[in-house]
């Protein structure tokens, strides 16, 4: 089953996982900052001119019930959707004329909602994919050996197609596709939704291992409780708009009622 | 046993030409989930462009080994160039369109070349120049020509590259992801239009050298040879399952065997009623055949779901 050694002290070391290929800019900014971002589908408004931001190794949750706009957010975030206003920057640097694919360049990824795992590639083509934007094959190769280090279970079906994995090992697979891009903002939306107690255990473990090493981690979830016990800070997203934010959202009476269930 | 053995050459030889004109089809259907008619005439535009050059080549006194390649890679280019701008100017503004728009331009962009070669070939059939003694050799009593031999080689070589590519490669693998996820592609950095435009590009080239092959084996080219090629080429790529690359390849080798069995054999089973210049009939009976009893074609599988 799952190996706990990945966890341990010294194994961390030999796995810096956060190891951002750019220089680290603008130590005091934030990583990433949003303003007032607006994103319509056709006339229906789903996002409605939010404010977030995210600093450098930071964990910050962005939780809300259904359809409240997060999948949307992350996906403007990562550029695979156009918002009709806002503006977002990243190190610094204005993303909204920046393709998608040269976000990724540049640092940012998204495990997308419902993972988007290559059904038909095998998991170690997978995990290529996600090194796509880089050309140091040496350290392509290591950073392989440390997700199959990372995720043990991976090891084992490198030569299956993605198709015939688990979903929490699909979960797992979509995870560690992202981190071989060597981000530097990686954004993870519902990566618990439809897995099995243990199996979210064992994301949530990897998610604090990553955050842990420095990573800065964007976390939509709909399972509030367990995405702001293992955030720094958190928002709350209600129908388009941020409706709380802040450091202790575990504590706030408003936000027990509405999404800890009292 | 001789006449068996002839068709089952012929039909190898047309087959090559089939598969490789089939594979443009399936890798545009694959990423894209659209079918490009006019892939026909790039066909033919190949067939053209290395046939003038050809002969243009020789008419100065070149030897044929340097001829030949020079106007094959001439043909290539210019079909690339032609696969790229019809991606750019006819499919790309319609990628989110209704699926029945690109199929109309797609109608559109077909009748706008065959004219264009019309223009500048004119309507006459162009022969292909001899360019070596076109030797032939016997098995069992059936003939293959030097030409036939280099066509099949050539053709196995051509798929088995391509299978290299798409399987072994950083491209391959892009193209295949982008075939089932576009959006997941793009989220691991693959700039989805450059893909997309390789892969017309390439497709394109194959339709280069198949239509210097068409022309070589039946010693001639025209203006309108794109439209009956390019439609039994689809039919192999349904046949062997559209979107699938060995099926493509299946496909083509087995319509051109089915053909030319067929065409061989129609007189005696019609007792002399039908001849072998009813063999067109075949393709399509192949094609209804397919629709009816196996929409997804012989290798294919269901056709993907797309994000
Ligand atoms: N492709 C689409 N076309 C039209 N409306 C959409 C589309 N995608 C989302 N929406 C709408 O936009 C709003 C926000 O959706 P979004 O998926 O961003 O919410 P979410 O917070 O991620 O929800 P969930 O928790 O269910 O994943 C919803 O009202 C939804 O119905
Ligand atoms: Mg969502």
């Amino acid at each position: 089953m799952m190996n706990s050694d990945t966890l341990s002290p010294r194994k961390q070391k030999s796995s810096n996982l956060a190891k951002p290929r750019a220089e680290m800019a603008g130590k005091n900014g934030a990583l990433l900052e949003v303003k007032g971002l607006r994103i319509a589908y056709g006339g229906i408004q789903a996002v409605k001119g939010i404010d977030l931001h995210v600093a450098e190794g930071e964990l910050v949750a962005l939780i809300g019930s259904n359809g409240a706009g997060k999948t949307s957010t992350l996906k403007a975030l990562a550029g695979i959707l156009p918002p009709s206003t806002g503006q977002i920057q990243f190190d610094g640097k204005s993303l909204n004329s920046v393709p998608a694919h040269q976000r990724v360049v540049m640092g940012i990824a998204l495990v997308p909602e419902g993972r988007g795992v290559f059904a038909r590639l095998s998991v170690s083509e997978n995990l290529l994919m996600g090194a796509y934007s880089r050309s140091d094959d040496s350290e392509i190769k290591e950073d392989l050996r440390r997700m199959y280090e990372l995720f043990p279970r991976l090891v084992e079906r490198r030569d299956q197609v993605a198709g015939t994995l688990s979903g929490g090992e699909q979960q797992m697979l979509a995870m560690a596709r992202a981190l071989m891009s060597r981000p530097r903002l990686l954004m993870l939306d519902e990566p618990s939704m439809g897995l099995a107690p243990l199996m979210v255990k064992k994301i949530f473990e990897t998610i604090k291992e990553v955050a842990a090493q420095g990573m800065s981690i964007l976390l939509v979830e709909q399972n509030a409780r367990l995405a702001l016990q293992v955030a720094n800070r958190g928002y709350v997203m209600e129908s388009g708009a941020i409706a709380l934010s802040g450091e202790s959202l575990l504590g706030n009476d408003a936000v027990r009622r509405a999404y800890l269930g009292g | 046993m001789e006449i068996f053995l002839q068709q089952i050459i012929n039909g190898l030889v047309q087959g090559s030409v089939y598969a490789l004109v089939a594979l443009g089809y399936t890798m545009v259907y694959g990423i894209l989930g659209l079918i490009n008619f006019a892939h026909g005439e790039v066909v033919m535009m190949g067939a053209m462009i290395s046939l003038s050059v050809l002969t243009a080549l020789i008419g100065i006194g070149l030897s044929p080994f340097l001829a030949l390649p020079l106007s094959l890679t001439l043909a290539m280019a210019g079909c690339m160039a032609l696969g790229y701008g019809i991606e750019r100017i006819a499919y790309r503004p319609l990628r989110h369109a209704p699926r029945l728009a690109p199929l109309i331009t797609a109608i559109g962009v077909s009748i706008v070349l065959q004219n264009l070669a019309m223009m500048i070939w004119g309507r006459d059939y162009h022969s292909f120049p001899q360019l070596f003694s076109n030797h032939t050799h016997q098995i069992f009593g059936a003939i293959i020509s030097d030409i036939q031999l280099i066509i099949v080689i050539a053709a196995l070589c051509i798929m088995a590259g391509l299978m290299l590519l798409i399987h072994r490669t950083r491209l391959g693998r892009a193209m295949r992801a982008i075939a089932e996820n576009q959006h997941a592609a793009q989220l691991m950095g693959v700039d989805v239009n450059r893909v997309i435009s390789i892969t017309f590009m390439i497709g394109s080239a194959l339709a280069a050298v198949a239509g210097l092959m068409v022309s070589a084996n039946y010693g001639l080219a025209h203006y309108y040879m794109g439209f009956l090629l390019g439609l039994k080429a689809f039919t192999a790529a349904v046949l062997g399952g559209i979107g699938n690359l060995r099926g493509a390849m299946l496909g083509g080798l087995l319509l051109g065997l089915i053909e030319s069995l067929g065409a061989g054999y129609i007189g005696d089973i019609t007792g002399g009623f039908m001849g072998s210049q009813y063999q067109d009939v075949f393709a399509f009976l192949v094609l209804i055949a397919v629709l009816v009893f196996r929409p997804s074609g012989l290798l294919g599988e269901r056709l993907a779901e797309r994000a």
